[in-house]
Parts: structure tokens; sequence; C-alpha cells
């Protein structure tokens, strides 16, 4: 994207920070349990709660699944990494610092290949990815003097990913957290739900004449919770910038809100004193050393992932480029469509899916987990359509009672008699009955309104109560009628 | 590397403490000498020397993914100054 | 006949075995003893109650030949560890009626071998102090000369001054750059600081995470030998903590030195040593060499670098310790209009003296722009002291040191009070050990012309207490120390 100013044409440099929610039993330094949901404070441990003399102890489970991700995002693991302290006093973060990795991360650089509105794709580079500990929560809406705090969230695991300033537009942004979320509910490691808060954005925005390659200077807004706000967010700073700079004004490197109502962002209290972390190694966890077989044994674990997915669905199935774009950017689908496909014709099956059983689970509001048409008896109807045993326009009628019953479609054509007559003497007695009884009609038709014949391939359908074979008929009216 | 005042004040807000306005000088003075007595370090020659910042060269063993200790907000609450409805309670966050 | 609390654990245990007296009657002398010693100011909570019970407990597993390890013998414990349902506060005010709803794993292996708790024991405010004089609860009186009001050292001045006046069989303590050896040096008493990575840390209150360690202080070599075999271990709730076996450490007491090669560090003599300090680290010497050790010159060349280089990560990792004390939570709260304002009125009334200068300085040395200068440099000075001692145990078994430059100075020194650099000096034989993680352990050599107590220290390799043991063991026989009745 280009901005057009009033005296330059800029250029958006934009690089985001993911905080992901790490998929595991219990957190991440300690054995309280992840549970979204609990009463306050129940799920802390004394870990959790900074109490005098308690310790970390590292979750094995968020290791793996860390690594996994690591290499999901094709990216370096590092055998050698190390947990910092990060110091700072809040009201939900118990021990005064957070636990995290800072000189030695437990994933260096990797890519994300994403994929853009015009069928282009274009790598986007990941420079780094820690893992570290989330905070509590503080509730300011229940007393307006009073500050609430529960720590239940207080030490789930977290995989912060960096990527590089790479982004140049706010749909690049949009096109890549889909792709990260995507890649991360493949492989099970985060469930990707901006909403809720279990994936967390920051955004970096700076711009530039268009044609340079300098780095001027950024701001930086928090937590932006969804994809479309994070877009927003990107444009409306961007152009805050240009106009700062066609004004003869300087950018202040800043952290700065984005207010979802207005869409723009506005600067935060500058603080009497700026942060100081005071990042020092972890004393109470040495480092964390892996070894090239246990990243071996994890990346044999992996899954297909999205872009592999979607290259064999196009190489191999024959889908479109975007039926399997489409169909291979949630998991659940792309299951579903891989289950239902087998031993049937993929493409007819992919076009059932993104057609009539798209449209019922949103007119039902249903998940496709939920979905009362199972992969099977969608891969059954479509070789009912195939094997001629039913029309196309019956087969709508049958996956709507699916939709309804759940049935299998061979049951319900076989209760409702809808299978297709292919018996080419009973259809041909139909076709000779239909001609018998519209005389008028065959000596039109011969006479040269040959626009008749459709006329008549409908009424022996119709005669047929819609089981006739189309194709058949078409060709013994032809037949019939020369 | 001698610390001014501001710096004393500064190094106080981090740690969340207060100096009194006349102890401010007196907390200077004895940074001050703190500072230089522990700069005698800069005479060691530390070239290619790797800071140590674990004695045990032992690797960090890490624990299974099991649920221990939770379903205990009573305990965890139990020594709160100020605690309602279950949750700790502070004056006011000022963002 | 002697009272039942001047003997050792080991007698003690004989004694309970022997049914020459039970655990209830032994508990009650010792709480009585409290009672009449209250001036030392050695204990900060007692706890007779919880004692009595389980010195019943202790009694009718004696009835049924169910004797644990440590059986019905009366403990005092530092107040740095959290001990469940029992008032834990480190002596700061910080911590205000804090009762800690889990256990450390140390007391935990103490109390699990039948160990009787009697109370919590005085102590520099969060171990940080040479002479117990930073205590919320006021400081510990040495039991030596006690008209004199002598310090009891620090930062366990209760734990080694209730051992040596008789109010509790043995105690436990803790050791950041010296915690252990110097109050047991200072009250005539044997403490031992293990391998860093020996004992739990699990439970007890951070000060510096990367030198901390719990060990025990006790009346003579074979009770620290018979109470370490409890005290150590892994503990997969300390990372820290090194999956090693643990030997019966009193298996080599009384065995013979001969051959053993006993290190003695020029470095230790600086100009202007006390005559008298000198002289009994000599005495060490010879009684090693008379048993068959051989002596040998060792260097380590960094050691004069040790305090400052301790006095960098020590309360670097302290700043960051002690930001979860922030009336949030437990402990003390005093209210204010904001949040930071909270925290500011709590830390600024919270916190002694003490404690508020190393936090600030620990704060300084890791902040923006002088990492480097300061704790970076410290690191790599670190691991130069080590390597010393790496490179020195090439050449020997274990080192003898003097444990203090000093014997027990008054309460309320002046050039100390002024100065803490002077205070900080007392540490210049104990540190090093720390910054290494090595053992070390201290024992009473003999009294100064005035009658105080002079401790040497016993240094040893990495995991290696045994040998640290056999040479003590050697020494304490020779030197037929006194012990305060």
């Amino acid at each position: 994207m280009i901005i057009e100013g009033k005296t330059n044409k800029w250029e958006i440099v934009c690089g985001l920070e993911i905080h992901c929610q790490i998929i595991s039993k219990s957190k991440i330094f300690s054995t309280a349990s992840t549970k979204f949901g609990a009463d306050a404070n129940q799920n802390v441990s004394f870990v959790d709660a900074g109490m005098p003399g308690m310790l970390p102890t590292l979750n094995k489970y968020c290791v793996h699944q860390a690594v996994k991700t690591g290499l999901g995002l094709r990216a370096v693991i590092n055998k050698y990494s190390e947990f910092s302290r990060k110091n700072y006093f809040y009201a939900d973060m118990p021990t005064g610092y957070q636990i995290t990795q800072f000189q030695y991360p437990i994933v260096g650089e990797g890519i994300v290949t994403i994929d853009l509105d015009d069928g282009t794709t274009k790598d986007i580079r990941i420079e780094r990815m820690h893992i570290e500990q989330d905070a509590g929560k503080s509730i300011h809406d229940i007393d307006p003097h009073k500050t609430f705090i529960d720590l239940n969230r207080a030490g789930v695991g977290l995989m912060e990913i960096v990527t590089k300033p790479d982004f140049r537009s706010p749909e690049e942004a949009g096109a890549f957290l889909r792709k990260l979320r995507s890649i991360l509910r493949y492989l099970e490691t985060c469930d990707g739900n901006m909403d809720e808060g279990s994936m967390r954005c920051d955004v970096n925005v700076s711009v530039r004449p268009l044609g340079s390659d300098e780095f001027r200077t950024r701001c930086e807004m928090k937590n932006v919770n969804s994809v479309k706000f994070v877009m927003q967010a990107i444009e409306n700073e961007a152009r805050r910038h240009v106009e700062v700079y066609e004004n003869g004004g300087k950018v202040e490197q800043e952290t700065r809100q984005f207010d979802a109502v207005s869409g723009q962002t506005k600067a935060m209290r500058k603080k009497e004193f700026a942060h100081d972390y005071r990042y020092f190694p972890e004393p109470d966890l040495p480092p964390l050393i892996l070894t090239d077989e246990y990243i071996k044994q994890v990346a044999d674990e992996l899954p297909e992932l999205p872009d592999a997915k979607k290259a064999r669905f196009v190489n191999e199935l024959g889908l479109t480029k975007y039926d399997a774009a489409v169909i291979c950017e949630n998991k659940e689908v792309a299951y579903f469509f891989e289950k239902a496909a087998v031993g049937h014709d993929a493409k007819k099956v992919a076009n059932w899916l993104m057609g009539d059983f798209f449209a019922m689970l949103k007119c039902k509001n249903l998940t496709i987990d939920e979905s009362p048409v199972s992969a099977e008896n969608l891969g059954k109807l479509v070789d009912l359509i195939e094997k001629n045993v039913i029309s196309g326009k019956i087969a709508k009628d049958v996956f709507e009672i699916m939709s309804e019953t759940g049935e299998e479609p061979e049951k319900i054509v076989e209760e409702k008699g809808w299978k297709q007559v292919t018996d080419s003497s009973a259809i041909e007695a139909i076709v000779d009955k239909v001609i018998a009884n519209n005389a008028d009609k065959v000596a039109a038709y011969k006479g040269g309104k040959t626009g008749l014949m459709g006329w008549f391939v409908g009424q022996v359908i119709k005669e047929s109560q819609g089981k006739a074979n189309p194709k058949m008929v078409n060709d013994l009216v032809v037949k019939k009628l020369s | 590397m001698a610390i001014d005042k501001q710096t004393v004040n500064r190094i106080a807000f981090l740690s969340r403490l207060k100096i009194d306005e006349d102890k401010t000088e007196d907390t200077q003075d004895e940074f001050n000498k703190i500072l230089n007595w522990v700069e005698q370090l800069a005479e060691v020659n530390t070239d290619n020397v790797e800071p140590l910042s674990s004695v045990n060269d032992n690797p960090l063993v890490c624990r299974e993914d099991k649920v221990v200790e939770g379903e205990q907000a009573d305990k965890i609450l139990a020594n709160a100054p100020v605690e309602e409805y279950g949750y700790f309670v502070v004056p006011k966050v000022v963002e | 006949m002697v009272k039942l609390t001047q003997m050792t654990v080991h007698e003690t245990l004989d004694g309970l075995k022997n049914k020459q007296f039970s655990a209830v009657e032994l508990t009650n002398e010792y709480i009585k003893e409290i009672d009449n010693k209250k001036e030392l100011n050695a204990y900060v909570l007692e706890t007779p109650e919880i004692a009595l019970n389980q010195a019943k407990k202790a009694d009718s597993r004696y009835a049924v030949d169910a004797a644990r390890a440590l059986e019905g013998i009366p403990m005092g414990i530092k107040d740095l560890f959290c001990t469940k349902g029992i008032r834990s506060t480190a002596c700061s005010h910080i911590l205000d009626g804090f009762v800690p709803e889990y256990e450390s794993t140390v007391t935990e292996k103490l109390f699990a071998a039948g160990a009787v708790c009697l109370g919590k024991l005085n102590m520099d405010e969060f171990a940080m102090g040479g002479s117990n004089e930073t205590s919320y609860y006021g400081p510990v009186v040495n039991p030596w000369q006690q008209d004199k009001h002598l310090v009891a050292g620090g930062s366990s001045g209760g734990s080694a001054a209730a051992v040596a006046a008789n109010i509790c069989a043995a105690a436990t303590g803790t050791d950041t750059g010296g915690s252990i050896r110097q109050p047991s040096a200072f009250c005539g008493v044997t403490g031992i600081k293990p391998t860093y990575g020996r004992c739990s840390r699990y439970g007890i209150m951070a000060f510096a995470s990367s030198l901390d360690q719990a060990g025990p202080i006790a009346k003579d070599v074979k009770d620290c030998a018979l109470l370490l075999n409890v005290m150590s271990g892994y503990d997969e709730k300390d990372s820290t903590s090194v999956n090693l076996a643990v030997p019966d450490f009193t298996k080599v007491l009384g065995q013979s030195v001969k051959g053993l090669r006993v290190g003695i560090p020029a470095e230790y003599r600086p100009e202007g040593l006390n005559e008298e300090i000198s002289a009994y680290w000599d005495k060490g010497i010879e009684m090693l060499k008379n048993a068959g050790a051989e002596i040998v010159n060792i260097s380590l060349p960094h050691t004069k670098y040790a305090l400052a280089t301790y006095y960098i990560i020590a309360p670097a990792e302290a700043s960051s310790n002690l930001a979860r004390y922030d009336g949030l939570r437990y402990g003390l709260r005093i209210p204010g209009e904001h949040l930071d304002d909270m925290y500011i009125n709590t830390r600024t009334e919270g916190f002694g003296r003490e404690v508020k200068r190393r936090i600030m300085i620990g704060t300084y040395v890791l902040s923006a722009g002088y990492y480097d200068a300061y704790y970076l440099k410290a690191q790599k000075v670190r691991r130069l002291i080590r390597d010393d001692f790496m490179k020195a145990f090439e050449k020997c078994d274990v080192i003898l040191t003097p444990t203090s430059p000093t014997a027990a100075f008054p309460i309320g020194d002046k050039s100390m009070q002024e100065n803490p650099i002077n205070m900080w000096l007392n540490d210049v034989f104990t540190v090093s050990v720390n910054l290494a993680g090595l053992p070390a352990l201290s024992l009473p050599i003999g009294l100064s012309s005035e009658g105080l107590p002079l401790g040497l220290q016993l240094i040893g390799k990495a995991f290696d207490e045994e040998t640290v043991f056999k040479a003590a063991s050697v020494i304490e026989t020779e030197a037929k120390f006194e012990r305060l009745k």
C-alpha cells in the first residue's frame, strides 16, 4: 500500500509481535491448571502467587510446544537457550518480574509465507520466538477506587513471536495473522483466538518515502485484539505519521493506544521515569539444552501444514488454488474435506463443501465439528450423483434431509424412492406417452420449432417424478422426434 | 562513575522506595562510596572470559505437564491484607 | 550430671534410644532453658506446643522401635525458612504476620526425620548482614561474655547463638556469603555450607538465588554430618538442586587423613591479619600435618576481588527477589492513594536500612547503561574466582583458612554502622566459596586472648563434603574446644 501524501509518496514499514498462549495442561513454571473460566484465584499455585521461597520449574510440554511451533515457522531451533528476568512492578505480576527469554531465545529466525488477494505470495521473516509467562488480570471496573486481582492467568505459558519489519500494507499484516493462526491451529500449540486473548498482537509502525530504505521512528500499539483492528491500527497510524512528516513535524517514539471505537491511535500518559526492565539471567533456572535427537523427534511428529496441504490438494486432487486455500485455512475444514474426498470426486466434494455445506453451517450457526452431515456422508452423496443414482437436483433435496437428520444419503434415497430411472425401456415408455399425448407440439416441433425440445424433456422428467435420468431422456426424445 | 541526585531518585523509584528529601544527599554519598569501592573490578582483565551465572554445569531438568496445585484460593488469599469476593484488592491502578 | 541441653545431637539420640530420658522431658528442658535465656534474643517465635506434640509422637516411635534419623531432636529453625502454619518473616517488618501455607523442603525433611520444632530463630533481615543487627526484632547477643554485648555474627546469628547457648540441640542456617560459617565462628559452634545444589532452596526466602544454600549449625562435626544427611538431596521443586546420591557423611568421621593434600592459600594471609587468628591457622595446619596430611601452598589470585564481585551479584539478585514484597498478597501493607503509592509506602516502611541499601545498589547495577560495567563484569570475575579454585584443587583435596578476620565485635560498632563497607569486610574469607558454589565448614579452633571463640574454615571440592568432614573431624579432635555449659 502506498500512501499518497501532499508532497510525497510514502511506504508503510510494519512489524508485529504476537503473544500466543501455549496449549498445555499446567502452567509453564508451575503445576497449576491453565483452564479458562475458573473462579478467581482457584488455578493458582504458591509459585504463581509469588509467595516467599517459591521457585519456578519448567514444564516439559511447553518446551515441546515451542519447538513444534518453531519448526512450523520454518525457524532455527536453538539448542542452547536461557531464561531471564524482566523486572517491573505491576499488580498482576506477583513476583515483580516476568520470567522470559532475552539474549538466548529458544527459536531463532524463520519464515512464514502469506497469501495475498491477487493470488501472489510473500515471505515474511520471523526474527525470533521466545517463551515466557503470562500475567494475571487486573479488573478495574468493579469499584471506582479499587482494582481487583485474579491470578488464574498468571504463569500460563506464552510464545512471543517477533517478525522483521516486513509488512508494507495492512493487508499483508492481516494475511500474516490469518496464516499464523492457521499454522498454530494445525500444530495445536495455540488456539489462536484473538477475541479471547489467547493470541495478542503488538504492532510497530513507521513510514518512509517510497523508494527509500531508511527506518524512521516507530510507534508501538500494544494488545490490539482482532485482525481487523490490527489492519486499522496500521493504516491510521501510518497516515498519522505521514501527516506529521508532511507538516514538518517529528514522530516521537512512544507506545500508543488503539481505540477500537474511533479506529484511531492516541498517545498514552507518559510515565515520569521510563521503564528500565533490568534483564538478567534467571538464577533459579539453569540454561535449557536441547539435543538434535529431541528436535528431530519433534519434527517427526509435525502434521502436514496448510501450505503443504494446499499444494497437495492442487497437485494431486485437482482443486483450484482458490478452493484449496479456502479449504486449508482452517484445519478442521481441511481434515473434513480430506475425509469426505477420499475415494470420491475431490473437486465435486470441494464444490459441495464450499457451496451447500458451508451455507448450511452458516444458516444453522454451527461449527464444522458440529455438522449433522458427516464427512463420509457428504462423500457418499457426491458418489450417488456421480454414479447417476440421483440427479443433481434430487441431491439438493437429499442434502436438506441429511442436514436435518444426519442420515446416510443412500438410506434417504431408498426410503423416498428417489432413485433415478436408468432403465431405457421404462423411460422410452414415458417418452412415447408424452409424444402420443401432444401431437400438436410434435407437429410444431417438426415444423421448425426446435425450441420445444426442452419442453418435451421437462415433461418426461415431470412425468417420471424427477427420477428419469436427464441425459437418457434427452437422447431418447431426440431419437423419437427425428 | 559518580552518580547524581536525579539518578538516586530514579533508582529509588525503580525500586519502589522513597528517600526523604533531606536524606538524598547522604544516600548519594553512600552510593558513590560503594560504587567507587566495587569499581576495583575494572582492573581485572576479563577479555575472553565468559560470564558465570550458574555454578552448576547441570542443564535444566524439566517437569511433566501435570496439574498438581490448584483449587486453593483460600490458601492463596489466606495472608492477603485486603481480599474481596476471592480477589486481591489494591488501590486503583492508574494507567 | 551433664544437663540434657548440653548434649550433642548424637549423644541425645543415644540417650533417647536407651530410654535414659524421653523426648518430652528433653523438649521441656529446652523450653525451660529458652525461657531462662530470653535476653539473648535468639528466638523470634517460640512454638512450645508444636514442639511438645512432636516430642510425644517421637516418644511413641521410640516405644515401638520405629525411631527415625533425628527422632525427638529439638531444633531451632532460622526464620528464613517457610514453615507451614508457623509465622515466617525473614525477620523483616514487611512480612509482618505472614504464615505460610507450605513447608520448605529442608524443614520438611527434618520434621519427617523426627526433628522437633522449638521455634523460629533470629537473623539479619532477609539474611543481609553479618552481625544480626539488621533484624527487625533487634540483634542477638553473643552468649560468650554476654555482659559485653557482642554480636553473634550473621546472618544466622540466632541459629549460632542458640546452639552455643544450649537452647536448641541444633539449628538450620543459610549461607549466601558466610551466613552459616561466620556466626558459627563467632559463637564457637560448627556449621557447614554444603555445595550449591546439595540442599533444596524450595521454601527458603531467596536473598541471592545463585549463592544461597541451607546448612546445619550444630555443636560438633558429627552433628553437622548427621543433620546434613537429612537436609540434603535432589528436589524436583528446585531446578538448581542437583540429582546426586547423598553419601552418609558420618562414615568418614575419624578416618585417617594420611596423604590428604591440604591447600593453604597465600592470599588469605594478607598483611595485617590478626596475629592470633594467624597463629590458630598455623596450629590447624600443624594438626593436619601431624595426622599425616600433606600441606601444599596454593594461590587463589582473584581473592581480593571476591568481596566487590559479591557485593554486585548478591544485591542484583536480591533487588529482583525482593520485588515480590509489595504489600499486595501478604505481609505488611501501608495504604496509598494509588497502587504505586502503596508499593512505595509499604516497601519504604517495611524494609530496613541495609536491605534498602542493597536493593538500590542491585537495581543500579542492573539498570540500562550500567549492566555491562557492573553486573556482567562481576559475573566474569566470578568465573575467574571459580577457576582459581578449580586450578587449586588440582594440587590439593581440601583448603584450610580462617573463617573470619576477627572475633565477635560489640553490638553497635561505630565504624561499621557508619560505613557499610567496613561491615562487609567481615565476609572476606567466606564469600569466594559462595561465588564458586563450593562446600565449606567452620569449626571452633580456640579462644582469643579475650576469651572469644575463633574459627577455621575447610573448603572442599564441589560435592565433596566428605573430605571436608574428614579433615574437620581431625582438627576437632585435636583442638578439644570447650563448648559453653
